[in-house]
């Protein structure tokens, strides 16, 4: 379809303006000097992708992209943040030169991927439905077919916390441990 | 809503995130990149399931798992960085090559 039809459609007027709103926090986000302000814009980026969901009719999926990477992940990074910022909170950064070399590859990433997907599938729609995927058909999917992963993403989950409590405890002095034994 | 502009900006995303892992010193920073990357993989994944339709969701519930084992790895990823902050004070990657032949 050629792009005045394109534009024509009020509901990519509002996919443009999220895309915009996603591509400049992205952008952001692998540009910003000041550590905290990286997170902050993948916040944005985050949010904005949560928008997108909505529009491909994925609400579920969308608010748990809210809740657990915006409400918990998010908050995770910050933590880390503020136990390991350097004294100035800046990213020193890679010189010019080696900058050139990423930037000449994500771009050419970009290029292959767009192309590819140009290529493949040029003019397949997606049709706008009246009623959003329903949260009765993921939690059939999730314990019907689905059951095994769901299980295995469960150990997962269950194997990092363990994982991460014991990797970050913090060993006793010999004096703390006696002071401990002996209450 | 054609396909092909989730796709591209999906794609662009993606790029972004490898052009921050390239780039930044900082680990913290580096997994803020690998998040980035993550999330334009979700966006393709439900992109195309609102395409496919398929009757039990299987692009949501892919993305559903994308994001659980991202959350698990960050956590994972946090506390590596935490030990190695405790260790040597500093949290740049170029100080990391004790393993390096």
């Amino acid at each position: 379809m050629s792009l005045t039809e394109w534009i024509s459609e009020p509901v990519n007027w509002v996919f443009l303006v999220v895309g915009a709103l996603v591509l400049l926090s992205a952008f952001r986000v692998v540009t910003a000097k000041n550590v905290v302000h990286a997170a902050l814009f993948l916040v944005a980026a985050l949010a904005g992708t949560a928008v997108l969901f909505l529009m491909l009719s994925a609400e579920f999926v969308a608010w748990v992209l809210v809740l657990v990477y915006i409400g918990a992940v998010i908050v995770l990074f910050l933590f880390g943040i503020m136990i390991t910022r350097a004294p100035t909170g800046r990213d020193v950064g890679l010189d010019v030169e080696k900058r050139l070399w990423a930037g000449t590859l994500s771009l050419a990433t970009f290029v292959l991927l767009s192309w590819a997907s140009i290529d493949a599938f040029g003019s397949t729609r997606i049709e706008e439905v009246g009623e959003a995927t329903s949260t009765e058909v993921l939690g059939l999917a999730l314990l019907g077919r689905f059951v095994i992963p769901f299980e295995v993403v469960s150990f997962v989950l269950l194997a990092a916390l363990i994982g991460g409590i014991t990797i970050a405890r913090r060993d006793l002095t010999p004096l703390e441990e006696e002071q401990r034994s002996s209450v | 809503m054609l396909l092909n502009q989730f796709l591209i900006l999906a794609a662009a995303m993606f790029s972004l995130g490898i052009y921050g892992l390239l780039v930044r010193r900082n680990i913290v920073l580096i997994l803020l990149s690998v998040e980035l990357m993550l999330a334009a993989v979700n966006i393709n994944l439900i992109a195309f399931e609102s395409v496919l339709r398929s009757p039990d969701a299987t692009g949501q519930v892919f993305a559903i798992f994308v994001i659980t084992v991202a959350a698990a790895e960050v956590g994972i990823g946090l506390a590596i960085v935490l030990m190695i902050f405790r260790n040597r004070k500093s949290a740049n990657v170029d100080e990391l090559h004790l393993m390096r032949w």
